[in-house]
């Protein structure tokens, strides 16, 4: 663990993804999906390489990548938390969180990865669990009415888990 | 079937509907100029700068360049509302705009200043963005000012839909929204070929040529300095409009004059490297077709589709002309020749194009191009940058006296003349190849056949007993379906012209803004006026050329030291994509 992603990128499962998607231009946002979903984020490389299969100029590619906030350029880190700063969650007080989880991680809205590549804070527009406000997303795992806390705590559980597999 | 003539109410008239595909350009016909910045008759329909707004009765108000017209529509084209509507986005246009109007080379060619002036816009209510974002200096053709984009995304489709480029698009979203080439690039550093055509639809200053006049001074002030200048053929029929002529109006003289007062030392005619880039260029094309080696020969005057093939179809660059375009054979004789004749040292002679394009900028600095440590041709000055020049010495163009092109370099045929109107190249080539082939004078060599305004034409013609198959095409993206096309073997051309500018370099980056087509069909009978005006029409009958021949190019077309002086070769380009 602890290894940084490498910068340069086996484009192997690039091309098995572009030709599941049969090489299609109008599929571009499924194949960067799915790539993202592999790598954790798109590369210039990989961005280069998807417009030179696709035969789409490069400008276009990156148009489509940071028009969606759903895709990084960025490499990200092994746990994603997901915090919705939605209407709802904001009057909930959702920036608590958010305030509470950068100072952990020593994280600001503009570096919003740590170092160690461990962890990566991101705000959403609205998860559409408005019941559950304040709500956030790790890893694919839902939590609701969350406080700073619980947001810290687990962090903690995850540094601790990671230590154990380290060891 | 209904027969009867359908209609729609503007503005109280009734208004016939003909073949228009939008209301916008039916109530432009009507006699309402509705404003616009992203709406180009030649381009796709993007519906972004919501400034051709129109009341119908029952809709609202809508966009009308993205609304088919429809029998019976009562349409308003100024309420209160949309009025109001207008103003509000010009003001926050302007709130995000860089507005030192005065000190920009848009300013009075610019569409944002000119509706803001014509809407009344006078208090901006909105606060200025403080944030100044970098300017990219990095092509050596064009200038990108991200603080003046409105973000009307003309650039955007020209490039990809008339040049089938797409170096530069749309990033990010709202308010991050911008205009750049992939990854935040330089422009230099991507597959951008420098023809310009972003600067020619650009409403604002946000993409303009490079501007090299205060150089051109500073050689003009130097007293050291000779400082000789070459005028495209294109120049002339448009630099006119700058100063209130017609389009087409051949103002060479005049131009010629100008730049004399201006302190040129010598003025010349590019027609006459013209005539000579057909002495090579026929002749090499005669010897291809007789060999049928590296069929078709394309065309290689424009540096705009020399840097496309070079990055997308390397594999056709052995079918390119080797000939240099007719800016860098001037540059070539005039480095070879008039050090000699002029009793000057090389580095003291400063060569200046004048020319219709942006590319010819970039195709300047190639360091294949210089001899000895000395460029070819110093400087590239576009038609605008010389209007400014001359209105900038305050001399009243249009009540000077024409004057003659210095020789020997001012000799030039119609042939070298029509090189400035798509076709022209093809047809002057022609001119040669005819009667070479023939063997014997020809009279009345007029090939009309590959005149006109189609974005692809193509022509059979026997020539001496034999038929030579021709095609011209105009738009990179044409170009490129071409050599798809015969790369398939779906048609079989001998020769091959290709521009990348629509209509050819009359409608190059560094003319006087214009969005019209007329004006480019006016440019263009302004060229074949001034090739039928010509005392000689053919490029072999160009005695000053031959001259130039016997005199320093080694005896002959086709000699070695001929060879060598005219003409290049090509690089591979395609890793531009290589990460």
């Amino acid at each position: 663990m602890n290894k940084k992603i490498e910068e340069k990128q086996d484009m192997a499962a690039v091309d098995r993804i572009l030709a599941e998607n049969r090489y299609s231009k109008a599929k571009l946002i499924a194949i960067l999906q799915a790539i993202q979903e592999e790598y954790r984020y798109l590369s210039e490389g990989v961005i280069s390489h998807v417009a030179g299969v696709l035969k789409l100029p490069p400008a276009q590619v990156y148009g489509v990548a940071t028009f969606y906030a759903h895709f990084s350029l960025k490499p990200k880190g092994k746990h994603i938390f997901r915090l919705c700063d939605g209407t709802a969650c904001h009057v909930k007080k959702s920036h608590g969180i958010l305030n509470a989880l950068y100072q952990r991680l020593g994280l600001s809205p503009e570096k919003n990865t740590t170092d160690d590549m461990m962890f990566t804070v991101e705000t959403v527009s609205c998860l559409g669990a408005c019941g559950l406000a304040p709500v956030m997303i790790v890893d694919g795992e839902v939590y609701g009415q969350v406080r700073p806390e619980k947001a810290v705590e687990i962090v903690e559980t995850i540094i601790a888990s990671e230590k154990n597999n380290q060891e | 079937m209904e027969t009867e003539n359908k209609f729609v109410t503007v503005n109280g008239i009734e208004v016939k509907i003909g073949s228009e595909r939008n209301l916008l350009e039916l109530i432009r016909k009507a006699g309402i100029e509705i404003p616009t910045f992203c709406y180009h008759s030649e381009l796709s329909i993007y519906g972004a700068c919501r400034l051709c707004l129109v009341d119908i009765e029952g809709r609202g108000v809508v966009a009308s360049c993205s609304t088919p017209p429809e029998p019976g529509m009562v349409i308003r084209t100024d309420t209160r509302e949309i009025r109001e509507m207008r103003k509000i986005n010009i003001e926050l246009l302007l709130a995000n705009h860089n507005r030192e109007c005065p000190s920009c080379v848009r300013s009075s060619s610019c569409a944002l200043q000119d509706i803001a002036r014509r809407l009344g816009v006078g208090d901006i209510r909105y606060k200025q963005r403080i944030k100044m974002q970098k300017i990219d200096k990095s092509s050596p053709s064009l200038e990108r000012d991200p603080n003046k984009c409105i973000l009307c995304g003309d650039c955007v489709r020209v490039c990809k839909e008339v040049q089938g480029i797409g170096a530069i698009d749309f990033a990010f979203r709202g308010a991050d929204a911008c205009v750049v080439p992939a990854f935040k690039r330089d422009l230099g550093d991507v597959e951008c070929v420098n023809c310009g055509q972003c600067a020619a639809v650009c409403p604002t200053g946000a993409l303009i040529p490079r501007q090299h006049q205060d150089k051109v001074w500073d050689a003009i002030y130097d007293p050291d300095k000779i400082v000789v200048a070459q005028i495209a053929p294109a120049v002339r029929v448009a630099l006119g409009e700058y100063f209130g002529f017609k389009p087409g109006e051949n103002v060479s003289g005049k131009l010629v004059k100008a730049l004399k007062m201006m302190g040129f030392d010598y003025v010349y005619d590019t027609c006459f490297a013209a005539d000579m880039t057909i002495w090579e260029e026929a002749a090499e094309f005669i010897k291809r077709l007789e060999n049928q080696t590296d069929l078709p020969m394309f065309t290689s005057c424009c540096p705009a589709w020399v840097k496309y093939a070079e990055i997308y179809f390397p594999e056709m660059l052995p079918h390119l002309s080797t000939c240099r375009s007719p800016q860098q054979i001037f540059g070539a004789v005039a480095r070879k020749v008039l050090p000699g004749q002029l009793g000057a040292k090389p580095q003291n002679i400063t060569v200046v194009s004048i020319m219709p394009c942006s590319a010819k900028k970039y195709e300047a600095q190639l360091p294949k191009f210089t001899q000895e440590g000395n460029p070819d041709v110093d400087y590239v000055l576009t038609t605008v940058e010389v209007g400014r020049m001359i209105n900038s010495m305050g001399i009243k163009f249009e009540e000077l006296e024409p004057e003659a092109f210095d020789m020997p370099f001012g000799f030039a045929t119609g042939a070298g003349v029509i090189f400035g109107a798509s076709g022209g190249v093809m047809e002057a080539a022609l001119r040669y190849v005819s009667e070479k082939l023939n063997g014997a004078p020809m009279n009345n060599l007029n090939f009309k056949a590959v005149r006109g305004n189609a974005t692809r034409r193509e022509a059979t013609l026997t020539v001496a007993g034999r038929q030579v198959s021709v095609a011209i095409v105009h738009g990179l993206e044409n170009a490129r379906k071409l050599i798809m096309e015969q790369k398939a073997g779906k048609c079989k051309f001998d020769f091959i012209e290709v521009m990348a500018c629509p209509g050819g370099c009359i409608a190059g980056a560094g003319q006087p803004i214009t969005h019209s087509k007329k004006v480019r069909e006016q440019r263009t009978t302004g060229i074949y006026n001034a090739d039928k005006s010509m005392q000689l029409q053919k490029s072999q009958d160009n005695y000053m050329v031959e001259q130039c021949y016997q005199q320093h190019l080694g005896g002959c077309s086709g000699c070695e030291t001929a060879h060598h002086t005219l003409h290049t070769g090509y690089t591979d380009r395609s890793g531009i994509f290589k990460t």
